[in-house]
């Protein structure tokens, strides 16, 4: 165990932000299904990757550039995770087997990501790769730049959205107590319908950010379920900024356990840290 | 039971021949697997399917088992077999020692409880793995000796893995019909009222989880030899434990045989695919059975076949030690208790407070029960009556404050030491275990209350208080199919067979009819008549006047009054409780007058 130097520890931390900027995007549609919905959605990675394979495809196939997949995939997303919503509660499910229903999901979406693009690693090669900006030593690479801003951006505008427009102070009041708010002339069914939509397109929108900056395999669906589930509840459920502060808290002392010692500890900080706040501050979730 | 029991060895022993029969070698490596996730999934069904904490971390324990033998076999030469034990014994105690801490926190229940595990997995993983117990590359096992239990040295294997699953479900099928399986499900439907009732919930669950782990890592095990190298990427993963949950819910969970059966369907389905080469296709095919499994038959494959033969799981386990109706007398008394000695103090508060953050429920209420009264509690809403009996009954701990109870004190010792010293009570919202039967209902206090009896005598004290309250002919229903006034009765004759000295009924009568009212009146009577004391929270005056002996008046969480029924009532504190002050109007006249108000 060496200290690292000054740049390398730099490094680290934004690499940390980095990576949290993508805990936080995938966290987001993850806490708000959650804390709103009471449905713990694991096809949200399922769907994330599913996202993540088109842009690979129109990018490496079609030329098309990833930023504008965004346009392709969003709408067919949104309608996705309606059907979804619908489904769940169609047959009333409760929250743990919502979390068993979508991992049936997830199964069904590993097998066609496997079916269609093989067993084998992904690579997306795209201009944005190319752009690196450099501050005093320290590398900017462009796609993880975008991410963070995406992700900030997104967070932002559903906070403002939940808490300035009579739309999204109806889904919080909807999420607190659902018949009272139907009482006062609220339409939840609506409502969380279009909150499941928004829900799923965050997830296509996370997709085409892993697809910018990681090597894509169907099994890696299930590597990032354990740690964004922990930037969600240390978060907070239902909080827009939080899976991001989260993420980027976990991210960063992930990094660091990283250049401080071996990259395989990395783990241990993120689900020790869960294991802690599940314990310590179960009122949270 | 006895025989579910000889028809599960039985079918080992069957199975135990089948390397006899000179079969090709892949027969064995099939059925390998089969017994292999039954053993899994009955395992995790121990703690998860019977309580209702469902785990994610059961590829931990698995995992424990696996590097246990893996370390222990290779580089200290321990015979393998020898392993095996060190393996159930490691898991048990990480399990078991996770299980005291995470029990502890009230709020870690279902979906928390889940992520815990999960959380718990990635935790034991990073440590094998950075750690000399694996470091990076993995432990061979090539070089152990298997011991030749069977022909050869794949029939080694599967009787091993056979065993491992006869173990696995006779364990479940003995729990499944013990106290501790009752008890478990009580957990499942209401772990508060379970522990309520005398039901040691913490000490279930850590045995439970315990239990669950120990197997698990014996089927660890088992398998780190059967694959002979093991790494962390293979052994901790997030699809062990969701496989294992997919096939107990596909099987059912309320059933000690649901997750064999989950188990064998699914692991042969996923064989018929890969050796068809189509891995994919059975992959999917797993996920469609899931979601529709779910959604379609949420009680599993042998809930959905046993409510289609007209059987409940629960009510086919009751017929067996219930006795015939005609049998039950209508009203048998109880044997009588000790003779009550009149004003002889069987419960005293003193300077009992409880506040909830920073609301004070109650201050310093001091009040003395006597033995053989009736005492009721009045008040208006939200003065504290029914927090009172929250608090003596440990459903909430008391803030400050002593209460004793026969001469012991009951304050902050956990609530089922409180059932079991004779103190019963009823909810003001029934709230009955949801999933077991009328009978089992009331059968489970029997046990767990004061007197302790075992199952088939709590059967036989649940029909007679069946009989006392009427239900007598719903003793199979579940209660979701009793009326309002049926699931209140039920509340009754839940309290009743405790036995407890002392009865405390909230708000029994409250949303009954006036002849379902007298009834009930009629019922505390007969109650009373055996030499049960009795403390009543009621709105209902009538009934409080033809009943109680003295009556206790709360307002705002302390004592305003205390004394004989007629005459408290009267007073003007009391009076202005209930309906507030009379207000005087600019001419010095009052613009309400209450006189001789009862509520």
């Amino acid at each position: 165990m060496t200290f690292p130097s000054f740049t390398l520890l730099a490094q680290s931390i934004l690499a940390g932000i980095f990576t949290g900027a993508v805990y936080g995007l995938l966290g987001l549609g993850l806490s708000l299904s959650w804390g709103m919905l009471r449905q713990i959605n694991l096809a949200h990675f399922a769907l994330a990757f599913l996202g993540a394979y088109l842009t690979y495809q129109f990018a490496t196939y079609g030329g098309l550039d990833p930023l504008l997949t965004l346009l392709v995939i969003v709408p067919p997303f949104f309608l996705a995770g309606i059907a979804v919503h619908w489904v769940l509660t169609r047959f009333q499910v409760t929250p743990l087997n919502s979390l068993l229903v979508t991992f049936g999901l997830t199964i069904i979406i590993e097998a066609v990501l496997q079916w269609i693009w093989t067993a084998d690693y992904r690579r997306l090669e795209s201009s944005y790769a190319e752009h690196k900006f450099q501050i005093q030593g320290v590398y900017l690479p462009l796609p993880e730049l975008i991410t963070l801003g995406l992700s900030g951006g997104i967070a932002l505008a559903i906070w403002l959205a939940l808490t300035r427009t009579d739309l999204g102070k109806a889904i919080r009041a909807a999420a607190h107590d659902g018949p009272i708010a139907a009482a006062f002339g609220i339409n939840q069914r609506a409502l969380a319908l279009v909150l499941s939509g928004v829900n799923a397109a965050l997830a296509g929108i996370a997709g085409v950010c892993i697809a910018l900056s990681y090597t894509l395999a169907p099994s890696q669906i299930y590597s990032w379920i354990g740690v964004v589930f922990a930037c969600v509840m240390l978060g907070g459920l239902g909080r827009p900024f939080g899976p991001l502060l989260a993420g980027c808290i976990i991210g960063i002392s992930e990094a660091i356990t990283m250049a401080v010692t071996a990259p395989s500890w990395a783990p241990l900080v993120s689900f020790s840290l869960l294991i802690i706040v599940l314990l310590l501050r179960p009122g949270r979730v | 039971m006895r025989r579910s029991l000889l028809l599960v060895l039985l079918a080992g022993a069957l199975f135990a021949a089948v390397p006899y029969l000179s079969l090709p070698a892949y027969y064995e490596s099939v059925l390998y697997l089969v017994f292999h996730w039954i053993a899994l999934a009955t395992s995790w069904n121990l703690l998860s399917g019977y309580s209702g904490y469902f785990s994610f971390g059961h590829g931990a324990f698995f995992g424990i088992g696996i590097y246990t033998t893996a370390v222990l076999a290779s580089r200290f030469d321990v015979p393998f077999l020898w392993t095996l034990p060190a393996a159930a014994l490691l898991a048990a105690v990480v399990g078991a020692a996770l299980g005291a801490i995470a029990f502890r926190v009230k709020a870690v229940r279902g979906e928390l409880f889940a992520l815990l595990t999960l959380a718990a997995t990635f935790v034991v993983a990073t440590i094998v793995l950075n750690t000399p117990i694996d470091g990076g590359p993995g432990v061979y096992l090539s070089a152990v000796p298997m011991p030749e239990i069977g022909p050869t040295p794949s029939s080694s294997f599967y009787l091993l893995a056979l065993a491992a699953a006869v173990l696995t479900i006779v364990v479940a099928l003995l729990v499944y019909y013990a106290r501790f399986g009752l008890g478990l499900f009580a957990i499942h439907d209401d772990e508060d009222v379970a522990e309520v009732m005398g039901v040691p919930t913490f000490r279930y669950k850590v045995g439970a989880f315990a239990l669950s782990c120990a197997l698990a890592g014996v089927v660890g095990g088992i398998h780190a030899m059967f694959v002979s190298y093991v790494t962390t990427g293979d052994t901790f993963t997030v699809t062990l434990p969701l496989t294992v949950i997919l096939m107990s819910v596909l099987g059912g969970t309320r059933h000690w045989a649901g997750p064999a059966i989950g188990a064998t369907v699914i692991t042969l389905l996923l064989y018929s695919f890969t050796a068809g080469d189509s891995a994919v296709l059975g992959k999917a095919a797993m996920g469609v059975i899931l979601v529709s499994v779910i959604l379609f038959m949420p009680e599993g494959i042998l809930g959905y076949l046993l409510k289609k033969l007209g059987r409940k799981p629960e009510a086919g386990r009751a017929a067996q030690a219930g006795l015939p109706l005609s049998a039950v007398p209508a009203e048998a008394p109880p044997e009588a208790l000790p003779p009550a000695s009149a004003g002889e103090v069987l419960l005293r508060a003193s300077g009992v407070h409880k506040s909830f953050r920073g609301v004070q429920a109650l201050r310093g209420v001091s009040l003395e029960v006597r033995r053989g009264e009736i005492l009721g509690l009045l008040g208006p809403n939200g003065s504290g009556k029914s927090t009172f009996i929250n608090v003596v009954s440990g459903h909430f701990p008391v803030s400050a404050g002593e209460i004793q109870f026969g001469g012991r004190q009951i304050a902050g010792i956990e609530a089922h030491h409180i059932a079991r010293c004779g103190l019963s009570r009823t909810y003001q919202i029934p709230r009955p275990f949801a999933h077991l039967t009328v009978l089992d209902n009331v059968a489970l206090p029997a046990m767990f209350g004061a007197r302790q009896l075992d199952r088939a005598q709590a059967e036989r004290e649940a029909w007679r208080w069946l009989a006392f309250t009427g239900l007598t002919g719903r003793a199979r229903a579940l209660p979701d199919e009793l009326n309002l006034h049926q699931r209140k009765f039920l509340e009754f004759a839940r309290a009743l067979a405790a036995q407890p000295q002392l009865l405390m009924l909230d708000e029994v009568l409250s949303g009954l009819t006036p002849s379902e009212i007298d009834e009930a009146v009629a019922l505390i009577r007969r109650i009373r008549s055996q030499g049960t004391t009795i403390v009543f929270v009621e709105h209902v005056m009538r009934a409080v006047m033809a009943l109680c002996d003295r009556i206790v008046v709360f307002n705002q969480g302390e004592v305003l009054a205390e004394g004989v029924p007629a005459e408290v009532m009267t007073r003007p504190e009391v009076v202005s409780a209930y309906l507030g002050k009379p207000m005087a109007d600019e001419s010095g006249a009052p613009v309400f007058v209450a006189e001789g108000v009862h509520a």
